[in-house]
């Protein structure tokens, strides 16, 4: 059974009328929900760790009067008689505290008005009936899985006008499966048209790639090593760089790991190109400032030439915002892909490293934009175009200097399409759009 | 709390064997100087309620923002439904866990003490952000301070109650400097000052004067030649040992992850259940202690998010490993000891084995005697970098601040300093434990784990000590 359904849009809209509604003179309020209704499974060998179901809201209230203002997030229940009587007393608590709040020299958000709709319904699968299909497709594999499901929604709303809604329903499901040995290939089945016959066909390819670990793996030592990243591991490194490196912020105050690459003094490989892709539609194409967001060239050809600005950091630095969320991290990564087909990859490895996933990167020298980390899961050792072997977890300490940079030899042909599976606190959007990466050399310490 | 969950139970109906509700009420505020301009006032509350039902061998939940009695009401069934699908394909026979109903109630230390106002938070945060304005070369000053009042009932269907009040008070100082195209910074404890209680924490952490005492250390690092590559023996200080320890001997102590739980995301773990009674971890030195009671502390609290009741238990005793991090359910499905450490981030999210407290017990060592006995060394402190392996055992971290012994003598000043090592045999060098004059208290409320992901926070409290034979080194290319 499903619990009934609250139509968030209407409630959201009705919520933001009565919400605008009583403002005061020379106040503005800016409204933005956070919703979801998600099914969550985890599984292990094969069999329902856990299950269950969310569903919440989140409501931030921004009070401006002038040049003050506060910001107030609550829970909101979907109820309109308790959701009104919360936002009522948080209205309170908001103006009570401007009174001994000064003036905010770096205070920006957008007074124009615009209209957004993204509403994308979709097919995803009922928990109970999910349950019965992993039980079927992964019988006698040790699967160990979680399965992410439902609608995500972003709202806004404006005193000034503005209505953004992004309401989408899919699905996120990675697994792993282990052999005797302890190792693992990861795979995911994401989108938001489930179907049974995918999932299967994807578990069944998954399994047979374990053969790989049949073989007495490869011991490395530490060293050089000519390498393939697969899109997902390229996920990790260029994923990590977009936590602080394109922030306007994080560059004005030279924290950002790519602040020699936005300063100019650094380079790039020229193939190197890339942007927050709003066209790939996969977040909001709004802030909770108010402002509708544009898709932003970073890297072109190997050059910083543009960074995230969110309103505040515009105010403060004298710069124009383009739609960047508070945090200006990337929500929405493209990366423009190269020459080499996937079927050529091996070939064009040759010998060396493949390395299918990273894991746990963290920066080890900001300056030198220095990452350190793990291989994981399906990492193997190609020896003249073919998968000899599969390698324990290495650690790495490389600079994305290097790595993005002098040492670049291929990108593949077709980036991959790979959706945000983050559930921190919330199911979250966004994604990248990656391709694959041959490096001439890549440094394992560990 | 705990009243107003009796009396929406008194009208609840349910086929489920068993179920449980467990309701949390979060307030946040935030307050902010950067770079002298106050920052935006912040507030939030978190307010929902997750229900677990037990039926026919499963477990399933819900949770919901709708807290009313029909929207718990809606929120059993579903979870009874969630129940009843995983019958017949759960891991777990739900109904053969035996369940302890705890009874009781918890309270921060300090509670009754009124905090400063937002005015009052203002000043002292000006003060240290304006104290750091010390050079041109200083970029960026921070001051900040994060107050958490978390209130939590639970009751289940077979007479547990238990109701816990938190006040959670997590003070910041960052300083950034930057010079010649290196950016070196200092902070109180990065995000590891987190504690209960009221102002006393700010003086533990020695607040006042820590704007103008970070500046001056950023001011030398930028100074400073980059952290020597080499074997030394490693120093390490509280702030830095909390998170070598929570790495290195909390995840891979976390019974759900031994038993493969977290394989597709947060990683298994060296550690195998066979080891527990006969594994050396660590020297003779190691005393590691999981303790909810420690006054104060991030995650102290009376009972875990599945109602039991939580005690202090050692999980290394002189270098021997005794007992996982594993709560009630795990213990049941290893067939091993455990402890009260079933929790959950927040309402939202089902409890899972987590740290809570993990100390490292003090030793004899001064910090004169400990630096004395030091040929060829270095010290270092506040974390800045970590990343460890998905079976928590090849680890790198890197700390703000270093400074290199010899000779028994605390000597050059370096920046970037890193080390890397391996769980299994980094605790055997353990050399030297410093005494209780040398331990820290920290805390974090950022501990990752989970499907769904779940942040929660932890409590490390730990005197410096020495790891003899290290391998160490600093930044660039």
């Amino acid at each position: 059974m499903n619990r009934a359904t609250i139509e968030w849009d209407r409630h959201f809209a009705a919520l933001a009328d009565e919400i605008i509604g009583k403002r005061q003179a020379g106040e503005e309020i800016l409204c933005s929900l956070s919703a979801e209704q998600s099914d969550f499974i985890r599984f292990n060998a094969a069999k329902v760790r856990q299950i269950g179901s969310v569903q919440q809201g989140h409501l931030t209230l921004r009070l401006i009067s002038g040049e003050r203002h506060a910001y107030s997030t609550l829970t909101v229940s979907g109820s309109m008689a308790q959701d009104l009587a919360d936002v009522a007393q948080t209205l309170l608590t908001l103006r009570a505290s401007l009174l001994d709040t000064g003036a905010d020299p770096h205070l920006l958000f957008d007074q124009s008005s615009w209209q957004r709709t993204t509403f994308r319904t979709g097919r995803v699968p009922q928990a109970e009936a999910l349950v019965r299909t992993v039980g079927e497709c992964a019988k006698g594999l040790d699967f160990v899985g979680f399965y992410a499901g439902g609608t995500i929604i972003e709202g806004f709303a404006s005193s000034t006008g503005s209505r953004g809604w992004y309401q989408v329903s899919n699905f996120n499901f990675s697994w792993s499966l282990y052999d005797a040995n302890g190792r693992a290939i990861k795979t995911s089945y994401a989108g938001d048209d489930w179907d049974d016959a995918v999932f299967a066909r994807k578990v069944d390819e998954a399994a047979r790639r374990l053969e790989y670990f049949t073989q007495t793996p490869k011991v490395l030592t530490r060293g050089s090593y000519r390498t393939y990243f697969a899109p997902a591991a390229m996920q990790e490194l260029i994923g990590l760089i977009g936590y602080e490196g394109f922030s306007a912020r994080e560059h004005a105050t030279a924290r950002s790991p790519l602040y020699k690459l936005n300063s100019g003094t650094q380079n790039f490989d020229p193939r190197i190109s890339l942007s927050e892709d709003l066209d790939l539609g996969l977040t909001p194409a709004f802030n909770e400032d108010g402002y509708l967001r544009e898709s932003v060239s970073l890297i072109e050809q190997g050059r910083g030439i543009g960074q995230l600005t969110s309103a505040r950091s515009a105010r403060e630095y004298g710069l124009r915002p383009n739609g960047a969320n508070a945090a200006e991290m990337t929500t929405s990564l493209s990366m423009t892909g190269g020459a080499l087909p996937e079927a050529e990859v091996l070939a064009a490895l040759g010998t060396g490293l493949y390395v299918g996933n990273l894991w746990y990167l963290n920066v080890s020298d900001r300056t030198q934009c220095r990452l350190t980390g793990m291989t994981r899961f399906a990492t193997f050792w190609v020896e003249d175009g073919q998968i000899r072997s599969p390698v324990d977890a290495m650690r790495f300490d490389d600079s994305l200097y290097r790595l993005l940079g002098s040492e670049v030899e291929h990108l593949t042909d077709t980036p991959e399409l790979l959706l945000e599976d983050s559930t921190w606190g919330q199911r979250r959007t966004g994604g990248m759009k990656l391709p694959g990466m041959v490096v001439r050399s890549f440094e394992l310490t560990l | 709390m705990l009243d107003k969950l009796k009396r929406f139970a008194a009208s609840f109906s349910s086929e489920a064997h068993f179920w449980s509700i467990r309701l949390v009420d979060e307030a946040t505020q935030d307050h902010e100087v950067r770079n002298d301009v106050v920052q935006p006032f912040r507030t939030s509350r978190d307010y929902g309620a997750m229900v677990t039902a037990h039926s026919d061998g499963g477990a399933g939940y819900a949770a919901t923002s709708d807290v009313s009695v029909a929207g718990l009401q809606a929120a059993l069934d579903l979870a009874t439904a969630r129940a009843r699908a995983s019958a017949g394909y759960s891991l777990i026979d739900f109904a053969k866990v035996p369940v302890i109903p705890g009874r009781g109630e918890y309270t921060s230390p300090g509670m009754a003490i009124e905090l400063p106002s937002r005015a009052g938070w203002l000043e002292l945060l000006a003060r240290e952000c304006a104290g750091a304005a010390i050079s041109e070369r200083i970029v960026e000053r921070a001051a900040s301070v994060q107050i958490t009042h978390s209130d939590h009932a639970y009751l289940s269907s077979d007479g547990a109650q238990i109701e816990q009040h938190f006040r959670f008070i997590l003070p910041n100082m960052r300083v950034t400097g930057h010079a010649e195209g290196d950016t070196q910074v200092r902070s109180l404890a990065g995000y590891g000052a987190l504690q209960q209680g009221g102002l006393e924490i700010l003086t533990r952490l020695k607040f006042d004067g820590s704007g103008r005492r970070l500046a001056d250390d950023v001011l030398r690092l930028l100074a400073a030649p980059n952290c020597p590559t080499g074997v030394r023996d490693l120093l390490l200080m509280p702030d830095q040992m909390m998170l070598q320890i929570h790495e290195s001997i909390g995840h891979p102590l976390e019974l759900d992850r031994i038993l493969g739980d977290e394989r597709n995301f947060a990683g298994w773990s060296f550690v195998t259940p066979e080891m527990f009674g006969n594994y050396r971890y660590g020297s003779d030195l190691l005393n590691i202690t999981f303790d909810p009671a420690a006054e104060g502390e991030a995650a102290s609290y009376a009972f875990d998010d599945d109602g039991t009741r939580a005690e202090k238990q050692h999980l290394i005793r002189h270098g021997m490993l005794e007992r996982p991090l594993g709560g009630a359910l795990s213990q049941a499905r290893a067939g091993m000891s455990g402890v009260a450490n079933s929790r959950s981030s927040s309402w939202n999210r089902a409890p899972i084995d987590r740290m809570a407290n993990l100390n490292l017990e003090p030793g004899t060592s001064s910090m004169a005697q400990m630096i004395g006995g030091i040929e060829h060394g270095i010290l270092m402190s506040s974390n800045v970098s970590w990343s460890i392996d998905d079976r928590r055992n090849k680890f790198q971290f890197g700390c703000e601040f270093g400074q290199l012994i010899e000779h028994g003598q605390l000597t050059e000043i370096v920046k970037n300093p890193n080390y890397r090592g391996i769980s299994a045999s980094f605790w055997r060098s353990l050399a030297a434990v410093g005494d209780a004059s040398t331990c820290g208290t920290y805390g974090t409320p950022f501990c990752g784990k989970g499907e769904p992901m779940q942040v929660v926070r932890v409590g490390h409290a730990s005197p410096a000590c020495v790891f003899k034979d290290i391998e160490v080194f600093g930044g660039g290319i």
